[in-house]
C-alpha cells in the first residue's frame, strides 16, 4: 500500500467536477483507492461517497492506493491531484 | 412598477413577456408489487435509457457550451451509475416490495435531504442535480412525457428552479432570460446560462406569489426583476438594451478578424487583467493576449505574503485559459499608492520617487524570489512573459534577469518544470529608461510603455493633484516623443513594444502609434473591438507623416 496527502487548493472544495473527475481517474486504475478526511473514510471510486466528504479548501485528504500496480497508479493519481484540485 | 431583487448570474438586460415554466413537483405513492424481480429489471432498463439520454445531452451540450460546462452531464451519469444510489434503490425494490418509480423517488429524497443538509453553500446545491437525474429515471419509467415549458412565443422564463437538463434543452430561440425563485449561482443551470449568454436571475424571493401579466425587463448584472415596468425604467433600459445589442453587433462583424491596417500593418491587440477571473472576458471580447497581468491583486487581497504555490496557481490558471495566448506578468509593483500592511515600507517625503516596484524586489530578495520561482512554474503551462517595473538604470535589468537565471538553475536541479522560452521586457515607465532604451533594448526581449506614470515622471505632475490636472496629459509632446524614442531603440534592436497605460486605448492617439510603429496595444477587454474597427480604417502609409507632424511638433 502507498499513500499521499493532498491538501486541496480548489477555493471551492472537493465539489462535484473535480470528485466526479477524481472518482473517473480512479475507477480507471486497477489498484484500490480509499480517501480519508478528518476521521472519515470512502472509496474513491464512489461518486457521492466523495462528495459527501465535502471537503473544503485548505484540508489535507490523505489517499490510499493498493493494488499490483500501486506505485504507477498512485503517481497517476498525485498528478490528477496536483492539476485539478 | 413592481420591483423585486435577486441574485445576478449572467449578465445582459433583456425586456419581454413573462412566460412559467412548470416544474412537475413529482410525488410518487407508495406501491407494493408482488414481482420484486420484475421491478428491478424495469429500474435496470430505465437507468440504460437514462444513461443514453445523457450521452446525447453531453453531445449536445459539448457543441453548444464546450467540454468544460458539458462535464456536468458526464457527472449525472456516474451519479446514475454510482452503486450509493443504485444500491439504496435496488434495497427498496426488493426488502419493501415497491414499484421501481417509489424505490427511486424514495431514494432520490433521502440524499436530497442529505445534500441540503450539508453546511457547504456549493455543495447544498447538488440537491438539484439528484433531482435532474431522479425526475428523468421517474419520467421514464411512468411514461411521462418531459417537464412542461409554455412558451408561445419570445419572451422570458419564470420557474422556481431549472435543472441543468432544462436549461440545456430550452428552446434559445424563444427564451431571452430566464429568473427562478430558488437556486444560486453554483447551480449548475447558472453556469450553463452564463455559458449561453440569456441574461439570468436567481433567488428571487416571492416571484411566484402572484401571477405576472404583462412586460417584465430583467436585468441580469444588478439582479432586478421590474414587472410591468414604468415609463422612465422603459426607456432607460431601452438605451441598455441598444447599446450592449451595439455591442454584440460588433462582436459578431469583427470577432475573429485580424487587426490589420488598409495597407497591411498588424497589430496585437491585447488586454489587462488584474485578477484571474478577468481572462475569460479576454477571449469572450476577442482579445488575443494578455498584454498586463498586474500581480498585486494575489498581495492585496491577502493578509500577508501571498505562498509561491498561491502565486503559481493563480498563474497557471490565466495561463491555462489563455490556451497558448501570451500572458505578460508584471512582476510585484507596491509603493506609491499602492500599500499592503504586511509590508512596511517606511514613511517616505516622495514616495512615487521611493522605494517601490523593482526597487523592493531587488533589495528584498525573498519576496522577489517567491513571485519568480512561481512564475517560473507556472510558464511550463503556456506562453509567459515576465516584465519588470519601474526600471530607470541598465543595472536594474541586468540584476533582475540574473535572478531569474539563478532561480531556473535552482528548478533545474529541483526537477521542477519549467519553459525556457520565456520573453523578458521592460516597463518603460520613466524618462530614464526612455534616455537609455537603446541599450536596454539590447538586452530585454520587448518594451511596454506604462503610459501613467510615462506621463506623470516625464512632466513631473502628480497624477492625483488635481490642481495640476490641466499638466498631467498623456497626449502632451513630450510624452509623444518619449513614445517615440523608445520605440525606434526597440525596433532598431529588433525587439517589439506595446503600450499597457490607460492611453493605449485612447482613440485619438492611434493613428500616432499606428506611425511610430507600436506592435501591440494592451487595452481593458471591452476596448478591443472598438479598436480594431478603428485600425482596420487606417492607412498608414498615407498618414504617417501628418500624425507625426501633428502630435509632435
Amino acid at each position: 500500500m502507498v499513500e499521499f496527502v493532498h491538501i486541496i487548493q480548489d477555493r471551492q472544495g472537493l465539489h462535484a467536477r473535480p470528485a466526479s473527475a477524481l472518482a473517473e481517474t480512479a475507477m480507471k486504475l486497477a489498484s484500490s483507492v480509499t480517501i480519508h478526511i478528518n476521521d472519515k473514510t470512502v472509496d474513491g471510486k464512489k461518486l457521492i461517497a466523495m462528495m459527501r466528504l465535502g471537503a473544503r479548501y485548505g484540508e489535507a485528504v490523505r489517499i490510499e492506493v493498493e493494488g499490483d500496480n500501486e506505485e504507477a497508479d498512485s503517481k497517476v493519481l498525485q498528478d490528477f491531484c496536483n492539476k485539478n484540485l | 412598477m413592481k420591483r423585486l431583487r435577486g441574485t445576478g448570474v449572467s449578465k445582459g438586460y433583456v425586456k419581454g413577456p413573462a412566460f412559467y415554466h412548470q416544474s412537475q413537483d413529482i410525488i410518487i405513492a407508495k406501491k407494493l408489487v408482488e414481482d420484486a424481480a420484475a421491478e428491478l429489471e424495469r429500474f435496470q432498463k430505465a437507468k440504460e435509457k437514462a444513461e443514453e439520454q445523457l450521452e446525447q445531452l453531453y453531445q449536445e451540450a459539448l457543441e453548444m457550451v464546450g467540454e468544460k460546462e458539458a462535464v456536468i452531464f458526464k457527472m449525472h451519469k456516474m451519479l446514475l451509475n454510482d452503486e450509493e444510489f443504485s444500491d439504496t434503490v435496488c434495497d427498496y425494490i426488493s426488502s419493501d416490495k415497491v414499484s421501481a418509480e417509489y424505490g427511486v423517488w424514495k431514494s432520490s429524497e433521502e440524499l436530497q435531504a442529505m445534500f441540503g443538509s450539508m453546511d457547504n453553500e456549493y455543495m447544498k446545491e447538488r440537491a438539484a442535480d439528484i433531482q435532474d437525474i431522479s425526475g428523468r429515471l421517474i419520467r421514464i419509467l411512468t411514461g411521462a412525457g418531459k417537464a412542461a415549458t409554455v412558451m408561445v412565443g419570445k419572451g422570458i422564463l419564470l420557474a422556481e428552479d431549472l435543472t441543468p437538463s432544462e436549461t440545456i434543452r430550452m428552446d434559445k430561440e424563444k427564451v431571452l432570460g430566464i429568473v427562478t425563485e430558488k437556486g444560486s449561482s453554483n447551480s449548475h443551470s447558472a453556469i450553463l446560462a452564463r455559458t449561453l449568454g440569456i441574461p439570468a436571475i436567481v433567488g428571487v424571493a416571492g416571484l411566484l406569489a402572484e401571477p405576472v401579466a404583462g412586460e417584465l425587463i430583467i436585468d441580469g448584472s444588478e439582479g432586478s426583476v421590474m414587472i410591468n415596468p414604468d415609463q422612465r425604467t422603459q426607456e432607460i433600459y431601452d438605451r441598455k438594451i441598444a447599446a450592449d445589442k451595439a455591442g454584440r453587433e460588433l462582436l459578431g462583424r469583427l470577432k475573429g478578424s485580424q487587426a490589420v491596417t488598409k495597407d497591411g500593418c498588424r497589430v496585437e491587440l491585447a488586454c489587462n487583467i488584474g485578477d484571474p477571473g478577468e481572462a475569460a472576458g479576454v477571449l469572450e471580447y476577442d482579445g488575443e493576449s494578455i498584454g498586463l497581468f498586474r500581480s498585486e491583486f494575489l498581495y492585496m487581497r491577502s493578509s500577508d505574503f501571498p505562498t509561491e504555490e498561491e502565486q503559481f496557481k493563480a498563474y497557471r490558471q490565466v495561463l491555462e485559459e489563455m490556451k497558448g495566448g501570451r500572458v505578460i506578468v508584471r512582476t510585484l509593483d507596491l509603493g506609491a499608492d499602492k500599500h499592503v500592511p504586511y509590508l512596511d515600507l517606511g514613511e517616505e517625503a516622495n514616495p512615487a520617487l521611493g522605494y517601490r516596484a523593482i526597487r523592493i524586489c531587488l533589495r528584498q530578495r525573498q519576496i522577489f524570489r517567491t513571485q519568480l520561482r512561481a512564475l517560473l512554474r507556472a510558464s511550463a503551462y503556456g506562453q509567459l512573459a515576465i516584465m519588470f517595473p519601474m526600471i530607470a538604470q541598465l543595472k536594474e535589468l541586468r540584476d533582475a534577469k540574473e535572478y531569474l537565471a539563478e532561480l531556473k538553475e535552482e528548478l533545474r536541479k529541483e526537477g521542477i518544470a519549467y519553459s525556457d522560452s520565456i520573453a523578458v521586457g521592460v516597463m518603460i515607465e520613466t524618462p530614464a529608461a526612455v534616455l537609455i532604451s537603446d541599450m536596454l533594448a539590447k538586452e530585454a526581449d520587448f518594451f511596454s510603455i506604462g503610459t501613467n506614470d510615462l506621463t506623470q515622471y516625464t512632466l513631473a505632475a502628480d497624477r492625483m493633484n488635481s490642481r495640476i490636472s490641466d499638466i498631467y496629459d498623456p497626449q502632451d509632446k513630450a510624452v509623444l516623443r518619449m513614445i517615440k524614442i523608445a520605440a525606434d531603440h526597440a525596433h532598431q534592436a529588433g525587439k517589439w513594444v506595446g503600450i499597457c497605460g490607460e492611453s493605449a486605448s485612447d482613440e485619438e492617439l492611434l493613428g500616432f502609434y499606428l506611425a511610430v510603429g507600436i506592435d501591440e496595444l494592451s487595452v481593458s477587454p471591452r476596448a478591443v473591438l472598438p479598436l480594431k474597427e478603428k485600425i482596420q480604417a487606417i492607412n498608414v502609409k498615407e498618414s504617417r507623416e501628418d500624425e507625426l507632424k501633428k502630435w509632435l511638433e
